[in-house]
């Protein structure tokens, strides 16, 4: 019998159901939570890369300043343009906040993974179940699926507003968004290949310690592929054409107002802790604890927690990356257009490709016990075959669009 | 339970549909495709087609209703027609009659599969839940889509770089200058 969670499995009585209930509303809370101190983090950090002071009013350091911000967006005129498609463009913020939270369901958020455990946890009454709200059998599927309706939201919120910039800005984004899902899942496909499973719990046990994390095939070039890929998917920094506000106002969201602004703009700071999660899951162990053993020095990275331990690794590598994800912003100016466009398709996407191919042939090697050498030679030039005529091609279309008189 | 599910995502199935066909406004219907695609996935999960379900979702919903919205958008051929004025005189005619084969042609092979269908624990996709391997699934798609049916498989793949080539080469619109010394490359 297969299950979202194990609790779910054999009879179901009222404390299974109260279980499941409390962790949907503690995973709410803290998204929404964490959400509001990620608007915070952003802040401070960036006044501070800027030589600026930064929120420091409402609250100890500023920490209240969001739920300020927030409530004032609450009491503020909700507007609807005369010329907008009044259902789309009410149903577009949904689109886009509902899928930004559930992604928070597949997450792993603690548990014990370490040695033969797989993250299974025993609550009072011998309940089993996991700290993660869910286990589907698709498992990481679920963040494509769930990324692929997000698009929706800023699209439809563009185009509902029946006014030209935010239409411009839903269609660079829609663009943007699909070419950008390719290199992200691809990416993705080496990962799942080493770990053998869909289901994130499942490759989260797969990278036991620090030697297990495959560092060399997943920790280099797929991991910096989904790194750029996920940032663009998030119109986040240097990828924020969407939004580009010397060019198109607000982008796709300048007509709307009020409560809608607001489910838009926590949207996207809560996709941002989304994919940080998503990242630390995939690549970097998840709840792993980050154990040493070199020489002498050894150091199984108990942090003396008891079963906060996985919780608190967790929450401390999430933390780099959402520290990345501002860096990012304070430092690297926006791409042009012509520049996204030919980052994705024609660099991002063949070299994942060409990686994930590697990966399969060394993987076929290991199981029909060829010469290792000899499959990474071959496929090493293959694949420079493949990219010298992948330059070739590239380089005769520029020469044809120079003979027509274009101008890029 | 199953019931319940069923006509629930059978009514989505169906207001989808008829959307598509009624709404006179293209993103309008484009919109009820969607939920159209989103009962078929609901109906996949509950034959325990999680997989399915997911591309589903990912490559239906996620990009080709997307590209849909796309273009009509990019073209501006976001306003309603005027359904009287008839470009090929034919095609209405036409189209009653492949609709009508198309679901005769439908209804033939669901009542002729009717038998074949495996039913029972262990078989088909109920494989996952009588081996409890939630990744069964996945496998029993990859071994018959790149080991029982790969040449097709290939084929399909050909088929549909040929189709994009072929668009490519339609749209670019030839011109005197470079075609009388293109050939010098």
């Amino acid at each position: 019998m297969l299950a979202l969670d194990p609790l779910l499995i054999g009879d179901l009585d009222l404390g299974d159901l109260l279980v499941v209930l409390v962790k949907v509303v503690v995973v709410f809370v803290v998204g929404l939570v964490s959400t509001m101190l990620m608007v915070w983090f952003e802040r401070k950090v960036i006044s501070g890369m800027q030589n600026r002071v930064g929120p420091n009013k409402a609250g100890p350091f500023g920490l209240l300043q969001t739920l300020a911000d927030g409530i004032k967006l609450f009491f503020k005129e909700d507007l609807i343009p005369d010329k907008s498609d009044r259902f789309v463009f009410k149903l577009a913020p949904y689109l886009s906040f509902v899928p930004a939270f559930l992604v928070w369901a597949i997450i792993p958020l603690g548990g014990d993974f370490t040695g033969d455990k797989t993250g299974l946890v025993t609550l009072p009454g011998d309940r089993v179940t996991r700290i993660q709200l869910a286990d589907p059998q698709v498992g990481v599927l679920l963040l494509l699926a769930l990324s692929g309706i997000a698009v929706y939201g800023i699209m439809l919120a563009g185009w509902a507003s029946g006014s030209k910039y935010p239409l411009l800005g839903s269609v660079r984004a829609s663009a943007q968004m699909v070419s950008y899902e390719a290199a992200l899942g691809t990416s993705l496909a080496a990962v799942l290949l080493l770990a053998g499973t869909l289901s994130t719990s499942g490759i989260v046990a797969s990278q036991e310690g620090f030697t297990n994390w495959h560092l060399v095939s997943t920790g280099v070039l797929p991991f910096v592929i989904f790194l750029i890929a996920a940032t663009a998917e998030l119109n986040r920094p240097p990828f924020d054409l969407v939004e580009a506000e010397q060019e198109l106002v607000g982008g796709f969201n300048t007509e709307y107002s009020s409560i809608r602004f607001a489910l838009f703009f926590l949207a996207e700071f809560m996709n941002t802790i989304t994919m940080s999660a998503i990242i630390v899951t995939l690549f970097f162990g998840g709840p792993q604890p980050l154990s040493i053993d070199i020489g002498g020095l050894q150091w199984d990275g108990d942090l003396y927690l008891g079963p906060l331990n996985g919780t608190v690794w967790f929450l401390l590598k999430v933390l780099v990356f959402l520290y990345v994800y501002v860096w990012f912003r304070a430092t690297l100016p926006r791409l042009r257009y012509d520049q996204l466009m030919d980052l994705g398709w024609k660099l991002l996407i063949p070299i994942s490709l060409g990686w994930f191919m590697l990966l399969a042939a060394f993987r076929l090697a290991q199981q029909e016990g060829w010469n290792r050498v000899l499959v990474g030679g071959i496929g090493l030039v293959s694949i420079a075959a493949g990219a010298a005529l992948l330059a070739a091609a590239m380089k005769v279309s520029a020469r044809n669009r120079e003979r027509e008189g274009a101008m890029f | 339970m199953e019931l319940f599910v069923f006509i629930c995502a059978a009514a989505m199935v169906l207001v989808g549909a008829i959307g598509v066909v009624v709404r006179s406004h293209p993103v309008h219907a484009a919109l009820s495709l969607v939920l159209t695609l989103f009962g078929v996935a609901v109906l996949f999960v509950a034959k325990e087609a999680h997989f399915l379900a997911a591309v589903q979702v990912i490559v239906y919903s996620g990009a080709i209703v997307v590209l849909f919205l796309f273009v009509i958008m990019l073209l501006g051929v976001d306003n309603v027609e005027d359904l009287r004025i008839e470009p090929i005189t034919v095609q209405r005619p036409l189209a009653t009659v492949v609709g009508i084969g198309t679901l005769a042609l439908l209804v033939t092979a669901v009542v002729q599969a009717q038998d074949s269908v495996r039913t029972g624990s262990g078989t088909g996709i109920d494989e996952a839940i009588a081996t409890g391997d939630p990744d069964s699934n996945v496998r029993q798609i990859a071994r018959d889509l790149f080991g029982d049916h790969v040449f097709a498989f290939e084929l399909v793949s050909v088929l549909l770089i040929v189709a994009v080539v072929g668009t490519v080469l339609l749209s670019r619109r030839p011109d005197k200058s470079l075609t009388s010394d293109g050939g010098r490359r």
